[in-house]
């Protein structure tokens, strides 16, 4: 199915808006960066993890990456920093640690 | 025109007789009084199989109208009823269903809003609700909430419009009473509704859609908010040629604004709802002892027939409206307020009182109305001025 083009948004007029403000098209929540609602960011210790996946199983966000059933990474594009994934880790290889301490000061 | 069978039934009766023979995919409603006996009259219907909807029965008006909302959505023709502290409790999602821009159709049985509590017949619950986006009739007799019920399904699904509509009638005095109706035969209404072709429907599964997307954040809110009032205005022109299909199919006549005596009219009352039957008997003694007398109805509120009824009221010497409604601080009730507007682009000022009549089932006696005509006489003499925040009948 093509791709909802919504590249003109800002010049559409009148009946170019969807009717009663539905969005024509499926599957697009991964075009929504929630990343940056975050204030914690998952850091996963690969010398605990036991690869139960559970992590990847709690995610609310499917944010947890697995390949060839082992977590490899978080996608930090849409993880939200909950820390369900670090509660429910039963070998505690999951840590949340404090987002945006290492940004460099703003003058 | 159709086969039509006489029947003497009550306006619930009748307004359930209509949703069946419109024939919804969903109804999801709560009893409340006066409307009970809609919903009830109803669910007796899919009981015995004479109508295959799905009757969800819900916990609360606010999850009745939630349940159209999701019905809707998901392609239904979804129709349901309330009243007063009803749709009240439905506030939140009427401003959601027409939003979405779903064609539920409503039937609303007029009645006072608490407190005090009070279970009689006034129009504030459903003025309260006049901003909420969905297209309002109002009906005077038990025959016009059937023939409303049936317009507001061919209204509300017209793809210029898509929008919901609530058809109310007043609670008890037209709910409750025993009418003489005319009732359509089940194929020409099937065939005058027409099945609904919905646009988005969630359960079109080659067609996936989001619906209730945010739009904040310098999104198109504003232009969603333009894009239902145009809709709104759209409605007028459907709702005039949808009256006129009805009216050769009913052999009733229809109109936004209904008129008696305005040809030549010097004196008018304009109201909504069963007084304007009393309103038009009093109006036709008077004429009988020389006065001028007319009367227009009010039928369609939302979208406001403000060009009918300047045309209407035009040549008149003065003008009294009746609202069975309070809006506490404005300059009148509601329907003052849309008379007076309307009538602010005419070409000679005419002078118009305001009257609150008839609140919580509160009596509306002949000799009120004669007294509503008695005052505007004296205007139209020059003899007096419209009195403002008349509280008709009161002591």
């Amino acid at each position: 199915m093509a791709k909802w083009d919504i590249s003109r948004i800002d010049e559409w007029k009148g009946d170019e808006f969807p009717l009663g403000a539905c969005i024509p098209e499926s599957g697009n929540s991964r075009d929504y960066v929630t990343g940056g609602w975050r204030s914690e960011r998952p850091v996963r210790d690969d010398a605990k993890c036991t690869q139960c996946l559970i992590c990847w199983i709690m995610c609310p966000d499917s944010a947890v990456v697995a390949a060839g059933e082992k977590v490899v990474d978080f996608k930090l594009d849409h993880c939200k920093g909950c820390g369900v994934c670090a509660n429910e880790c039963p070998a505690d290889a999951i840590t949340m640690v404090p987002e945006g301490c290492e940004l460099p000061e703003v003058k | 025109m159709a086969t039509q069978k006489t029947v003497s039934a009550t306006g619930n009766a009748v307004v359930a007789d209509a949703m069946r023979q419109c024939k919804p995919d969903v109804m999801a409603a709560y009893p409340i009084t006066p409307q009970t006996t809609i919903v009830e009259e109803f669910a007796g219907f899919v009981a015995k199989g004479r109508v295959h909807t799905e009757y969800v029965t819900v916990e609360s008006e606010h999850s009745a109208m939630s349940a159209c909302v999701g019905a809707s959505a998901a392609g239904a023709r979804v129709m349901t009823a309330t009243s007063s502290q009803g749709l009240a409790l439905m506030w939140e999602e009427l401003h959601v269903a027409s939003g979405m821009r779903l064609p539920i159709v409503m039937a609303n049985a007029n009645r006072a809003l608490s407190a005090p509590i009070n279970i009689h017949c006034d129009h504030g619950d459903a003025m309260g609700a006049r901003d909420a986006g969905w297209v309002m009739l109002f009906a005077e007799t038990a025959q016009e909430a059937y023939d409303n019920t049936i317009m507001a399904t061919r209204i509300a699904e017209n793809p210029a419009v898509l929008l919901p509509v609530m058809s109310c009638l007043d609670g008890f005095i037209t709910t409750h009473s025993i009418d003489r109706v005319d009732v359509l035969d089940d194929e020409s209404v099937a065939e005058f509704v027409g099945e609904y072709a919905p646009q988005n429907a969630l359960l079109d599964i080659d067609q996936p859609v989001t619906h209730g997307a945010f739009a904040g954040l310098g999104g198109p809110f504003f232009e969603f908010k333009r894009a239902q009032r145009d809709a709104m205005e759209r409605s007028r022109e459907v709702i005039s040629s949808v009256g006129a299909e009805y009216s050769e199919l009913s052999g009733r006549p229809f109109g936004a604004v209904e008129s008696w005596g305005m040809e030549d009219a010097d004196v008018a009352i304009v109201v909504i709802g069963s007084t304007a039957g009393n309103v038009r008997h009093v109006a036709r003694q008077l004429r009988a002892e020389g006065v001028k007398a007319g009367i227009v109805k009010v039928r369609v509120f939302r979208p406001f027939p403000y060009a009918e009824l300047a045309a209407a009221l035009s040549g008149v010497k003065a003008v009294a409206v009746l609202d069975r409604a309070e809006s506490f601080g404005a300059e009148g009730g509601p329907l003052f307020l849309e008379v007076r507007s309307a009538l602010y682009d005419a070409e000679t000022r005419v002078p118009v009182a305001g009257y609150i009549y008839g609140l919580g089932g509160s009596d509306v006696r002949l000799e009120l109305i004669e007294r509503v005509y008695s005052d505007l006489s004296d205007i139209a003499a020059g003899t007096a001025q419209p009195g403002g925040f008349v509280y008709l009948g009161a002591r």
